[in-house]
């Protein structure tokens, strides 16, 4: 049972009939095109797929070709990289209007985005870019997220952002930042536990302190992936949000206490660069579901108690 | 001028150029000088960038190896930065830049390679469309054959070059390993289509990239089989309509035949 079901949304004659599914409290990983044929021939029992809408805004081919017989078996997440709800300047409406159409052609259990920004003046960075946490920004991405939302119909996730900088302008904490957020536009949220570990490192935080400030009862998904080290300019650790290689141990006892918390919650292996083969990938999520098992099965023991 | 966007001015400049400050208001950790930490959004948006053309530009990567292709990527993307979020378009005039980009000039074919992946990737994202068996054209009237329209597939693409970039391309993709060193002085035009999910990329005949540009450019079979024919001859070679449109019909490039008197409206600009 998914906290955030997909509506219907009524379907266009050329596109195939999806029955709306919504993603379940199990793992899923991000859909990779050397994986296609693998997880077409297994037929993995795995919970769902989510793929980045960007790349499946051409017109035909194998994308669509896979993702469709994908989506024909397994619950679908969009997570999108591109609309820069961050930006001070307005959202792309072309953009907006291609993820409409993807929404409706592959209805997702869930779509997200990221507390980020990625555009500006026209040039795309292709990265996701940090914003100061003041009353302002706020107004202006709750604002692009009722644009979004009022564009596709549906509600949104908003992803935690990993950072590496903080902002002298910002007024108030992440959490007190996306709490606000969720509150003005009923959108959901997305909790990456990788990020918020990246950046409690970064910034000299405590994750642990993050997550327990967190609004986890609008948590709709959560993100696990792994990150690289690095040194910052005191020679004190900064890790990098590389989605280059597996979940590190203590990204995978912040997600145990997040459950703890929270309990289940559907949640992506995302490891988007070095792909592994699909039985790495595969294993990982194994792991993740065998996670939320052990806390399926305590909550279930806490109601009948 | 919000106070956002002030700062969205200043880290974007700050991206784009490296002799550019970070912004003032970005901090590190108590005491730190935090340009380093800038520096990993610098680095994040330059290497993806730089990773996005070597997928897209897999066999110039292996011409040119991995050094000279990333500080070739690094001068285009510096240029050039994107200006949309849909990644797998970025790049679609990085032929044209690797063709002036004067390290480059001791490999004059390169931009023809560059050209064949760029074709490739468009022909990759195109619109589906299902290829038609010849056997269609046994139903038009023989005379009616010289104002035939061909419609081609969205995927195709033609490739022109002055050198077997081809053969080249082919031989480095691994999809066909000649024995024979390929001979650098003969020109090679090339079809890239996708009649169903794979790319395919072939060499055509002398005569058939003037053919098939013209098709796509709505003309009549006969005015199609008129330019091939003025092509073939430049490099001595004679034009045999019937082997043309065999290749194309084989290779998947046509799914409709049009005999209306009147070129459908927009048919003309392709």
């Amino acid at each position: 049972m998914s906290a955030f079901p997909a509506p219907r949304v009524p379907l266009t004659k050329e596109v195939p009939i999806m029955i709306a599914a919504s993603v379940p409290q199990r793992a899923g990983v991000g859909l990779k095109a050397q994986h296609y044929r693998d997880i077409l021939d297994d037929g993995p029992d795995l919970g769902w797929f989510e793929v980045h809408p960007e790349n499946y805004m051409g017109a035909g081919g194998a994308p669509h070709h896979y993702l469709t017989r994908v989506r024909e078996n397994y619950p679908l997440s969009l997570h999108g990289v591109g609309l820069s709800i961050g930006s001070d300047g307005p959202l792309d409406k072309d953009h907006l209007n291609r993820l409409k159409a993807l929404v409706e052609r592959y209805e997702p259990g869930l779509f997200s985005e990221h507390l980020a920004w990625s555009t500006h003046d026209d040039v795309f960075f292709n990265d996701l870019l940090p914003v100061p946490y003041t009353e302002e920004t706020l107004q202006r991405v709750a604002d692009h997220v009722d644009e979004v939302q009022d564009a596709i119909g549906r509600q949104m996730l908003i992803e935690n952002p990993s950072t590496y900088v903080a902002f002298e302008e910002s007024t108030m904490g992440e959490v007190e930042f996306l709490s606000l957020l969720a509150k003005k536009t009923s959108c959901g949220l997305l909790l990456d536990v990788n990020n918020v570990h990246v950046s409690a490192v970064n910034h000299g935080r405590d994750a642990f302190a993050y997550v327990d400030s967190f609004p986890l009862h609008l948590v709709g998904e959560i993100h696990l992936g792994g990150h690289a080290p690095d040194t910052d300019d005191l020679g004190q650790p900064l890790l990098i949000d590389a989605h280059d290689r597996a979940v590190d141990d203590p990204v995978w006892a912040l997600y145990d206490h997040v459950l703890a918390k929270g309990g289940a919650k559907p949640t992506l292996i995302e490891w988007d660069n070095d792909v592994p083969g699909w039985s790495v990938l595969f294993e990982e999520a194994k792991r993740a579901d065998a996670v939320l098992e052990k806390h399926k099965a305590g909550i279930t023991h806490d109601c009948a108690a | 001028m919000t106070a956002l966007h002030e700062l969205q001015q200043a880290f974007s400049a700050a991206l784009k150029n490296a002799d550019e400050e970070a912004p003032i208001s970005v901090r590190g950790r108590p005491g730190e000088n935090p340009a380093k930490r800038f520096g990993v959004y610098r680095n994040n948006v330059t290497v993806s960038l730089v990773e996005a053309l070597i997928s897209a530009f897999p066999v110039v990567h292996r011409l040119v190896g991995d050094d000279f292709f990333r500080a070739m990527a690094r001068v285009y993307v510096g240029l050039h930065p994107p200006r949309s979020p849909l990644m797998f378009a970025y790049g679609e005039n990085f032929p044209d830049f690797v063709s002036d980009f004067p390290p480059a000039a001791s490999l004059p074919y390169l931009s023809d390679i560059a050209r064949i992946e760029a074709a490739w990737r468009r022909a990759y994202h195109a619109a589906d469309e299902k290829p038609l068996a010849i056997e269609a054209m046994a139903a038009v009237e023989q005379e009616k054959l010289p104002g035939l329209r061909l419609t081609l597939h969205p995927a195709v693409h033609v490739v022109r070059s002055r050198f077997p970039a081809i053969s080249i391309w082919l031989d480095n993709r691994g999809e066909e390993r000649t024995e024979q060193r390929i001979d650098m002085s003969s020109a090679e035009d090339g079809l890239v289509t996708r009649p169903a999910l794979d790319v395919e990329v072939r060499r055509l005949p002398s005569g058939g990239a003037a053919f098939i540009d013209a098709l796509q450019s709505g003309a009549t079979l006969e005015a199609a089989a008129g330019a091939g024919a003025d092509d073939g001859r430049r490099s001595g070679a004679r034009f045999e309509l019937s082997d043309h449109l065999v290749g194309l019909f084989q290779s998947g490039a046509v799914v409709s035949l049009n005999l209306a008197t009147v070129v459908p409206s927009g048919s003309a600009e392709l």
